[in-house]
Formats: C-alpha cells, structure tokens, sequence
C-alpha cells in the first residue's frame, strides 16, 4: 500500500482542521487523509488529541456548547464541517463505538434495530433479516440468536461491546470509528474484536484510536501518530512502525517515551 | 369392551374433576367477594372525599408529570451552562414554599384570574365536546377540583423535577453519546434511553411527588371548596380526604364522628399503600418488557 493508494481511493480528507475546547486549542493544522475500506489507527499518548480528532468525523464535540472546530473534513465532497450538514444525516453516515459498551437498556434485539428505526421504516420480516445481518457481520449472531429478547445489558462484556459495533453498523454507515473499542475488554475479547475489525475494512472505512500500539500495528493499514495536537506522522503501518520517518515516532514506539 | 368401558369412567372422572375445581374455584371467589363487598360498603359513605382525592391528585400528577420531564430534559440537556444552577435552585425553592402559601396564592389570586380568563374559555370549547365536556362545563367559579389539581401539580413539579434532574445527571455520558452517534435526536436520546435508563428514579420521583399529592392537605382545603358533594364537573367544588379531615375535626361532636374521621385516615393510607404496589407491579412489568438478564 503506497502514498498513491492513498490518494487514489480517500473516503476523508481532513484539512487545516483546527479545534478548540473553550479557548485551548486542542488540534493544530491536521492535514490527512483517510483512505477508503481501509484501518487507520490513530496512536499517541494521553492527550495527544487522537480523539479529539475521532470525534470530528461525526461532530460529536457538537453537543457540548465550549467545543469547535475550523477548517475542513471532506467526505465525498461534501464538507461535514458546514453548518448546512444534516447532522443525524452525517451520523447515519459515520458510526461510532466507544471505549466502554455501551449496551442501551433494552433488548438485544431492540438494541440493534433502535438505530435502523431511526431513518428506515421496516417490515417486521426485513428488520429481523437487519438484525440477524449486522449480528452476523458482529460476529455475535450464533452467541445471541436464541436470547434476541433479554436484556442487552446482560451479556459479557465483550459481548456487550460487539452488540454496540452490531448495531453501528446496522445503520449501513460508510464509516466506523472505534475510539478505544478494547480499553475495557479482556485479552480474549479483544483478540475477538481485532479479527472483528479485519472482517469489517471490506465493508467500511474504519478509523480507530488505540492506546496500545501492538495493536495498532495488528490491525491498521495505516498509522498516524499525534502529539500535542500536532499530527507527527502519518504512514502506512509497516513503515510507521519499521522506519519511523520522525525520532519523535520513533521514540515512542519503541517506547523511550510515553 | 373393558377397554370402553374403563375409558367411559375416566371420562366421567374428568368432568367430576372439572367441575369440583371450579366449585372450589367459585367458593375462594366468593369469600373474595364478600370481602370486597364489605370493604366496598365501608368506603362508598366515603366515596367523596376519596374520589376527591383521586381525582385532585390525578390531575396533578398528568399536569407535573410532563412539565416536570420538560424542566428536567432543559436543565440537563439543552441549558446554557450560565442557567442550569440558576434554575435549578429556583426549582428547588418552590418545593421549599409552606403549603399555606400555595393555598394563599391560590386563593386569592389564582382562582380569580382561573376564574375570570381560563374556566369560561373551557366552558365554551372543551365543554361541548362529547365525551370530554361534561367535565369542563360548569359555573366558572374559580374554586373546585380542577383548581386544586393544577395547585397540586405546582405542589410537585419540583418535588419529581429535582429527581428526574439528578437521576438524569448521572447517566453516562458515554452511553448518550452513543445514541447520538447513531443519529438520535435529543427527543430520541431522552425517551428511549435515557428514561429506561433511569425508570427506577423516575417513578420513584413522581411516587414522591403523588404522596404529597394525596396527602396534601392546607393548600388543597384552600381552593377545593370543601363541598361534600359529587360532580361530573371538574370545575366544580369537592373535597379530598385530607381537606375533609382538616375541616371537620373541630367539629366533630362524638365519639362516632371522632371514629369515623380516623377511618377516613386509615383510607388514605390504603391508597397510598395501594399506589405504592401499583408502581412496584409497573416497575416489574417493565423490567420484563425490556427483557430479563442473561
């Protein structure tokens, strides 16, 4: 996978992207792209705004009234940032897991088709075939299909987190972002999680935050790594993690620092 | 043939069976019965100032119960940051009010403006409807069930909004956000998450509030009427069990009248107490509904 892959096949392009938390700027001029159907993983130490950055993609800082961001993220086109965008819109669009599961307190079914129901009106027949696909694709179909009516809130922990990524994608988003999706899994689920995530780059472009580097070299086809709200490097896994262009990279992946 | 035979006595066994169980069936019915009769002829001399009470109370609780998601949803949503505290303990102050000065304020300058711009307006328009009219249609007095209710529902809406707010507070952001990135809107996020959420504290918030409620005794006597009489019209004075008790004890002459005030009292708590069951059977039924844990 070369720089010209990259371009030829971007699903986002992130320019001169500036954010701000009240009057700290928290993201510096990130330029980047995000190629399509591909994993980019976004590495760095605490506060280094990798989530910040995540959290862009779908506006989500938007529901807190200090939180802004300038500049420009083309998806397709069109800018997400303008204030014209159809922001559940824009969210059926890119879909979100979070470092915690987060199960919604109802049935595992109802969890999946809640987000469906949003923006598509159903036959029963065609929202059980919904679910019983984005279980599937989730991988946690054969685990759940003889309980779809208890409570979401009772299954395992990596469990949980897998109905969450189910029923992002349930909506048929273009992207997924995974902001730490296995900070709160055991070795074992998270080890379900990243084959999940390889499964899953057919389908979707896939951006995920990871504090833990062997997995961002497990599972990315690219890597940028964040520092202070500046974006350090960015590259295809292999290098990024072979042949650091920067020191600062390479300091921290080999672990002299953070 | 022993072999019809034997199958016609089972058959004949059967239906003695069927019929000795629904015998025994109908005797539990009917001490079930007789009970309720009883209790029912024990309450219907009181049905005034119970229906009374139902209904003031019940006319709170459809009044606070949506304006009081309304205030709590504001204050945790969609506030300004600058307002929320503000507001907030201004929410809290109208649960620290004296009842006498709701029943005041009531009196003296609610009822008059309800009287004069509000009770006509039912008047000519919902009291001509079919079903609902009879209920609104009356002389626009001011004073009456439906002026104590809406009283009442002032009453509580702080007592259930300060609660469904602090129980709101504390879920996790996370798990809102997670609706919100599936494009919910604040309307969805609320109604199908966060209140199963948080249904526990919810229902015991507005169970706080409907105690008060039939309890509530200074501010309802003020604007009630203390009528002993019963009316289809909600505009139309009657009494509650706690207004009834408060009226009536300086009078009462006799151990009787004495007695029979105290029974009104133990009434009162058997609604409360039956009120008290309903919200539990309801939190179990939900419980249910949204599917047992693994």
């Amino acid at each position: 996978m070369s720089a010209e892959q990259i371009i030829s096949a971007p699903k986002l392009i992130v320019r001169d992207l500036n954010f701000y938390y009240g009057a700290d700027r928290a993201l510096k001029d990130i330029n980047l792209v995000i190629p399509e159907k591909m994993v980019t993983a976004f590495i760095g130490p605490s506060g280094c705004g990798k989530s910040t950055l995540l959290r862009t993609f779908n506006r989500m800082y938007q529901l807190y009234p200090k939180q802004r961001a300038t500049g420009e993220i083309l998806m397709d086109g069109q800018n997400l940032l303008d204030k014209k965008q159809d922001l559940n819109n824009l969210r059926a669009k890119v879909g979100m897991v979070f470092q915690k599961p987060t199960p919604f307190p109802m049935s595992i079914y109802d969890n999946i088709a809640f987000g469906v129901k949003l923006y598509e009106n159903l036959s029963r027949h065609d929202m059980d075939a919904r679910v019983e696909w984005a279980l599937k694709k989730a991988a946690l179909w054969n685990e759940v299909k003889d309980k779809m009516k208890q409570s979401g809130t009772g299954l395992s922990g990596g469990q949980q987190q897998r109905l969450c990524i189910a029923r992002a994608i349930a909506v048929k988003p273009q992207v997924l972002l995974l902001d730490e999706p296995t900070s709160a899994l055991d070795p074992i689920s998270t080890a379900h999680i990243e084959k999940l995530i390889d499964e899953l780059k057919k389908d979707f472009t896939i951006v995920i935050v990871t504090h833990n580097m062997q997995q961002a070299a497990r599972v990315s086809d690219f890597t940028a790594y964040m520092y202070l709200g500046d974006l350090i490097e960015f590259g295809d896994t292999s290098t990024v993690f072979t042949n650091p262009k920067r020191k600062e990279t390479e300091d921290y992946i080999t672990g002299r620092f953070g | 043939m022993p072999n019809l035979l034997r199958e016609a006595s089972h058959k004949r066994q059967t239906v003695f069976d069927l019929l000795f169980r629904n015998l025994t069936r109908l005797a539990a019915f009917a001490v079930l019965a007789l009970l309720a009769a009883i209790i029912g002829s024990l309450i219907v001399g009181r049905l005034i100032p119970i229906v009374g009470t139902l209904v003031t109370s019940g006319i709170a609780l459809l009044i606070a119960i949506p304006v009081s998601f309304g205030i709590a949803i504001f204050l945790t949503e969609l506030s300004p940051r600058w307002l929320r505290r503000p507001l907030g303990i201004a929410v809290e102050l109208l649960a620290g009010i004296p009842s006498i000065i709701y029943g005041m304020w009531g009196l003296f300058i609610f009822a008059p403006l309800f009287a004069d711009h509000v009770e006509p307006w039912l008047n000519d328009h919902i009291g001509t409807w079919p079903l609902l009219g009879p209920f609104f249609s009356g002389p626009p007095m001011g004073i009456g069930m439906l002026t104590a209710g809406i009283i009442l529902a002032i009453m509580v809406i702080p007592f259930i909004a300060s609660v469904m707010r602090d129980v709101f507070d504390v879920v996790p952001t996370m798990l809102k956000e997670s609706a919100y990135g599936l494009g919910a809107t604040t309307w969805e996020v609320m109604w199908n998450v966060v209140l199963p959420y948080t249904k526990i504290g919810v229902v015991g918030g507005i169970m706080l509030g409907l105690g008060r409620a039939l309890g509530e005794t200074m501010a309802v006597t003020f604007v009630i009427g203390n009528a002993h009489e019963l009316h289809q019209s909600l505009l139309m004075p009657g009494n509650s069990i706690s207004s009834a008790l408060a009226n009536e004890f300086t009078e009462a002459v006799g151990d009787l009248y004495t007695s029979s005030l105290i029974e009104l009292g133990l009434i009162l708590f058997f609604i409360t107490f039956v009120v008290l069951s309903l919200a539990r059977f309801m939190l179990y039924r939900l419980a249910k509904g949204e599917g047992q844990g693994a």
